[in-house]
């Protein structure tokens, strides 16, 4: 049942994350707009130059679309990770926890927040690699769907950090140690066919590698793998985080005493 | 029908720390209800517990006749709460908090404005309206969360020591302000350490110790059980210690005097009998509130029977 007060609810939880990550915009859109500028300079004029050709495609074509979707990975994630770890932090969730609000609402709330983060801030990158390369676009429909799941996906994994987190350090360790290996290991610099056979069946298991695979369809119309088997996969990481972030809130896990 | 009925709750924390042992009360639809005990007795469990912010081990609890399990939506739009410590978000201006929590709520945005810009004139907070929350005095922040606490009108509100480290002033406009709302027909659950607060504002009194609930009754039953009553005289220096066979006398010190009544004992009989030993009496108080000697008194019967 979704009545009318909870899309009242809906709507203050996605505002007030906007306002939050638009509030300090200083930490949260120029960075990644900066890193990003940084990579396409570096790997792309500089090193790209003399790396020439992959999978077709001029290396800087190539890895715009990998460098856009880590963009709005990391942001989606640490945007949801450290607004809920810091509520929790402040105690302020307890005024969600009070409210006649369902958790799926407030889990919907948070991901809205995150896929509005992620998404501006892929925006802006790609406006920016228009500096560096003619982009092209193959496939807008799959281009849009892939950055909004992939955007979804780790909304929701940045929720599940932020539940688990009893310090600050907690919600920089998974995306230090998991989230930058998985997402440079995941094919934004080079085609997963380049590897040695072990290496590529390995890079199977990294569910990063299906998102910017998807993406690179969209933009450029070539894919290491099948675009239903990336979404397949996609979706059936989004339904599995959802279920386990939606069971511990329902249990009160890091909330509730 | 109570405001708030409930059964046997227990709450055993993690690690077997037994902060609610079975406790039982109701509170009448209306009423102005003082639950008092020593820091550590559980109240702010019982309310963590029927605000939904801890899990209770077991027990019931409804709120206006809804059960906290399986009409938890409606119980929780029936109950605001204001919590003991602040837990806004410190970075967001008063009305952005007032707004939001209106829309947890349900509310929409054009009417959580007019309701905001109402609680935060009458709580003095509308010209801070757009300043961050952190840059608030501390008797602002506790009524910003009074504020807050009353954006979707609930027909029953619980302050966790609202008035605690707030000057005396700010104290008594808030106590005006909460005698208007129960006025209004809010029922009101305070907890409080400031006992001369309990016991001006309350109809009827809990005291919760050691997770037990050891009183629930009207405040004028129980402070009709207080036998004694102590009162300190302010005297000139006295040439010799005062005596008296009808009551006990202590000298503090060289100008003050403690003097121990019966409840059946006329304050008449102390000044004729300090006048007639040539003691001149300059001012007089008691030497605590008198919620305070009972409190002490029960809590420290609760710790002997333990």
């Amino acid at each position: 049942m979704f009545n009318h007060n909870y899309f009242i609810a809906l709507k203050s939880i996605w505002r007030k994350e906007i306002n939050r990550f638009l509030r300090i915009w200083v930490q949260t859109l120029v960075p990644p707009v900066i890193t990003m500028s940084l990579y396409f300079v570096i790997f792309g004029n500089l090193i790209g130059a003399r790396i020439g050709e992959m999978n077709g495609f001029d290396y800087m074509s190539f890895i715009v679309p990998g460098l856009i979707m880590m963009s709005v990975i990391t942001n989606s994630y640490s945007n949801v990770a450290s607004s809920f770890f810091s509520a929790k932090f402040q105690r302020n969730v307890e005024e969600l926890l009070v409210a006649p609000v369902p958790n799926y609402v407030i889990i919907l709330g948070y991901i809205g927040g995150g896929v509005t983060r992620g998404l501006m801030v892929g925006f802006m990158v790609t406006c920016v690699s228009l500096f560096f390369v003619d982009l092209q676009i193959f496939n807008i429909f799959v281009l849009i769907l892939s950055v909004i799941c992939t955007s979804i996906l780790f909304s929701i994994g940045g929720l599940l950090n932020a539940i688990f987190a009893k310090t600050f350090d907690d919600i920089s360790i998974i995306p230090t140690f998991v989230l930058t290996p998985l997402t440079y290991l995941g094919g934004v610099f080079y085609s997963i066919n380049l590897l040695p056979d072990f290496w590529q069946a390995v890079s199977h298991f990294n569910p990063v590698f299906y998102m910017i695979n998807a993406f690179r369809y969209g933009f450029l119309g070539i894919a290491d793998v099948s675009l239903i088997w990336s979404f397949s996969v996609i979706i059936a990481f989004i339904v599995a985080l959802y279920t386990l972030v939606a069971v511990l809130l329902s249990k009160g896990i890091g909330i509730r005493s | 029908m109570y405001a708030i009925d409930i059964k046997d709750i227990k709450k055993i924390y993690k690690g077997g720390v037994e902060a609610l042992k079975g406790i039982s009360l109701q509170v009448k639809k209306g009423d102005f209800y003082a639950l008092l005990g020593p820091n550590g007795a559980g109240k702010s469990t019982l309310i963590g517990i029927i605000s939904s912010l801890v899990n209770k081990t077991s027990g019931k609890i409804s709120v206006f006749g809804y059960d906290l399990e399986s009409q938890l939506e409606q119980a929780k739009a029936k109950i605001g709460l204001v919590p003991q410590e602040f837990n806004f978000n410190q970075f967001e201006p008063p009305l952005q908090i007032l707004v939001n929590q209106a829309g947890y709520y349900g509310i929409k945005r054009q009417e959580a404005l007019i309701r905001a810009e109402k609680y935060l004139k009458q709580l003095d907070l509308w010209g801070k309206r757009d300043q961050p929350s952190r840059e608030l005095s501390g008797g602002m922040k506790r009524r910003l969360m009074i504020a807050r606490a009353l954006m979707h009108e609930p027909c029953l509100l619980i302050l966790d020591e609202p008035t605690a480290g707030v000057d005396i002033e700010v104290r008594r406009t808030m106590w005006a302000f909460l005698t208007e709302l129960n006025k209004q027909g809010v029922t009101i659950i305070l907890t409080t350490h400031y006992l001369e607060e309990a016991e001006m504002l309350c109809r009827n009194i809990g005291i919760i110790d050691k997770g037990c609930l050891v009183e629930n009754t009207s405040m004028k039953s129980l402070l009709a059980r207080l036998e004694t009553e102590t009162f300190i005289f302010d005297v000139d220096p006295p040439t010799h210690l005062p005596s008296s066979e009808f009551f006990s006398i202590k000298q503090v010190d060289e100008v003050t005097l403690e003097i121990e009544l019966d409840k059946n004992q006329s304050l008449n009989k102390v000044f004729a009998e300090l006048s007639a030993q040539g003691v001149r009496v300059n001012s007089m108080r008691n030497k605590a509130n008198r919620l305070e000697e009972l409190f002490i008194g029960l809590v420290e019967k609760g710790s002997k029977n333990v």
